[in-house]
């Protein structure tokens, strides 16, 4: 505590208030200090985020994470003419280092092509999942380690946002079946594809159907309400769930409106431009996934998805083979815990979990 | 009209005249009296724009208490069959259209006995005509087969979907298909044009029969023949349906109000509604006559092969009746060994009564 007394605080020449006298103690300790600290931390280290898409082909995926993140992350949106749909469903992935402002951000976009468009799509979301798990497991595998690494590389999904077609009726269930699953594993944003086919009040009548569709069968999507932790969050993340699922265009193609330089849809009858609010709900989507809410989307996965998974493991683990540098973990009494069920719970009882097993040794 | 007739009969001027040439006007006359009947079926996944199609192509609300079912609804939901029947009228000329709906086609998860209650649908109008037109009383059969089916694809896609290809070889056999892209207003022109293009090679690729326009012939007038020229080369239709009136430039039109614009239903440059209009009803004699000279004597041809037998289920092989031949031999075998023994148990236990249970059996 001496050394912060005595060197001269950061924060304190940044202050407008005069400098006190010299023999008077400074107001500050100077714990705002570690801001900066963080910061200069996070901008050596870099971010990680990775996202998924999903939807059926055509309703504008790829252009929608163009235009998200502003780059040419997917080459083309269509595939060629002699390219012919999948027909399984495929997980492809693609990672870019998009950099702002001296901060690198490491995306990694997976797209699911084939995805709903096959006659039979029954057990279509079983990929997904698979693949999603299997990013938890890698995670795990990686933090049981007697020997860690010092930064272990984050390819668990973030967020998964999933295209809702623009039918204007409700949920089909197709749909129903997917956020049912997959809002237990992952945090999910529903968004209304290709909405520049419905009018404003078609939208309204369309969203309030969604939000009574995902009531009734107790579909909790991002945000949660039951993660929110204090009023300020509360408040903040019902304005945004009153607007899920957003209604939302893409573009990557600029055009010109009032001399301003805008991303948009060109048609005989008028420009739709992506960026504004009167048109379509992207800038509110891209607040939430990058300017708000990024941060919060990888806690709730790091904190409640992956630990949620990782109880469950870590309960089998005495049926698992043994990998290298393997933490021989004493086999839990399964009274304790149901096997194999996961109830999603907050936080807090996924620690109680953990302190119920002191004999874990790591 | 009919003042002249007899003038003209009896007129000696023009020798050599008998004057049959009026037959079309007597003909024009007679089905004019009689009305017109047509059935349309609409088929595609829900949230298309087939009912606001439907409804803006003839200016009808046919659908007035339309509830969408809510999601729990759809999924325990097979595809249905709704028929209504409208009578339009319009200068004196009544046209009695049936439109055949079909909800729940493409709702469900798995689509693969999406399109069995609609194919069993068609055959049953086809079976009905040709058990009225076989009967001994002919005078009012109604006609109630399927004269044209519009197939709603989705704009959404890079173009035809596994489902929309597999249903559309199930039935261009058996009743003309138009392709219809639907919800056109979500497309920009040149997408519009790929979309089209990438449509019509796939149609092409699977053998896909659909409706042909019919050349126009060579004695018609240069603007039918541009007309049915313009029609033939929009083909997959991309329409607009909408029934709302929407100010645009002073006057009102029939359109969709977007925040970016007005998109109007009417307006050739934006969609292609006037261009299906106008095929529908140029060609509703021209889709009738091809139900009944193609597809309908199609259908009788194989019907009178298979011997008046309705086979109920088409995958009825013979192994299939074999065993349930051999099922029904059992069955019988079985009940006659019941029976014998009844009649030894009978037999045992009372001498005297034998001749009365004798007849038991």
């Amino acid at each position: 505590m001496d050394t912060l007394k005595e060197s001269p605080s950061p924060c304190s020449s940044r202050h407008n208030s005069p400098r006190p006298a010299p023999c008077e103690m400074p107001a500050t300790v100077g714990i705002e200090a570690v801001l900066d600290q963080l910061k200069i931390k996070a901008m050596k280290m870099g971010f990680e985020f990775n996202i998924m898409v999903v939807g059926q082909s055509g309703l504008g995926k790829s252009t929608m994470v163009n235009t998200l993140f502003k780059s040419k992350v997917w080459k083309s949106a269509l595939p060629g003419p002699g390219v012919p749909t999948p027909q399984t469903l495929q997980l492809h992935s693609v990672s870019h280092v998009i950099e702002e402002k001296g901060l690198k951000l490491k995306l990694t976009v997976t797209d699911t092509p084939g995805f709903g468009d096959q006659i039979n799509n029954d057990k279509c979301w079983e990929p997904i999942l698979g693949y999603i798990n299997e990013q938890y497991e890698q995670y795990l595998q990686e933090e049981i380690l007697i020997t860690r690494q010092r930064h272990i590389p984050d390819t668990r999904v973030h967020c998964c946002v999933y295209f809702v077609p623009p039918t204007g009726h409700c949920l089909r269930p197709l749909d129903i079946e997917f956020l049912q699953r997959l809002c237990q594993t992952v945090n999910v944003v529903p968004v209304i594809a290709r909405a520049d086919s419905l009018t404003i009040e078609e939208r309204e009548a369309f969203r309030s159907r969604i939000q009574k569709d995902l009531k009734s069968h107790c579909i909790d999507v991002y945000p949660q309400k039951r993660f929110d932790e204090d009023p300020n969050d509360k408040i903040l993340n019902s304005k945004i769930r009153e607007r899920i699922p957003f209604a939302v265009v893409g573009a990557d193609q600029e055009h010109v409106v009032n001399g301003r330089c805008v991303l948009g849809r060109k048609t005989n009858w008028g420009i739709i431009e992506v960026e504004n609010m009167a048109h379509c709900e992207f800038p509110l989507l891209r607040d939430l996934l990058i300017r708000s809410h990024l941060q919060d989307l990888k806690d709730i996965t790091h904190n409640i998805h992956y630990e949620n998974y990782r109880v469950v493991r870590l309960n089998e683990s005495h049926q698992l083979p043994r990998g290298p540098g393997w933490v021989n973990l004493a086999p839990v009494s399964l009274a304790s815990t149901s096997a194999g069920q996961v109830t999603t719970s907050g936080p807090s009882k996924a620690h109680k979990r953990a302190q119920e097993e002191p004999k874990y040794e790591f | 009209m009919s003042k002249q007739q007899p003038a003209q009969f009896i007129n000696p001027e023009t020798p050599g005249y008998v004057g049959f040439a009026n037959l079309p006007n007597q003909v024009h006359r007679k089905s004019v009296k009689k009305g017109f009947e047509f059935t349309l079926m609409v088929v595609g996944e829900s949230g298309l724009g087939k009912s606001t199609l439907i409804n803006s192509l003839f200016l009808t609300d046919l659908y007035p208490e339309r509830i969408i079912p809510g999601a729990a609804e759809k999924i325990e939901r097979t595809v249905q069959i709704e028929a209504s029947t409208v009578e339009i009228e319009e200068r004196g000329v009544k046209l009695r259209l049936t439109v055949v709906d079909t909800p729940g086609y493409g709702d469900a998860i798995n689509c693969r006995d999406c399109f069995k209650t609609i194919i069993s649908y068609i055959d049953e109008q086809f079976e009905r005509y040709l058990h009225d037109e076989s009967g001994l009383n002919r005078r009012h059969i109604i006609d109630n087969r399927v004269h044209c089916c519009f197939y709603f694809i989705s704009p959404f896609g890079h173009g035809l979907k596994p489902l929309d290809v597999a249903f559309m070889k199930a039935i261009h056999n058996k009743v003309n298909i138009v392709p219809v892209i639907a919800k056109a207003d979500t497309l920009t022109l040149k997408e519009r044009e790929r979309l089209k293009k990438r449509i019509l090679d796939e149609i092409e690729e699977h053998n896909i029969k659909i409706y042909h326009l019919p050349d126009a012939e060579s004695d018609e007038d240069e603007d039918f023949k541009e007309q049915t020229r313009l029609l033939k080369a929009s083909i997959p239709f991309s329409v607009v349906g909408s029934n709302q009136l929407i100010e645009a430039k002073g006057k009102k039109v029939r359109g969709r109000l977007y925040p970016w614009g007005v998109v109007e239903v009417e307006n050739p440059e934006h969609n292609d509604f006037l261009k299906l209009r106008t095929m529908l009803i140029t060609h509703m004699q021209d889709l009738q006559e091809v139900t009944q000279d193609l597809h309908y004597e199609n259908f009788r041809s194989e019907r009178l092969k298979r011997g008046g037998r309705k086979v109920e289920n088409e995958d009825m092989n013979k192994d299939q009746i074999l065993l349930e031949k051999e099922a029904e031999l059992r069955r019988m075998q079985e009940m006659i060994a019941r029976m014998q023994a009844q009649m030894q148990m009978q037999m045992q236990a009372g001498d005297g009564d034998s001749g009365a249970l004798g007849h038991h059996v």
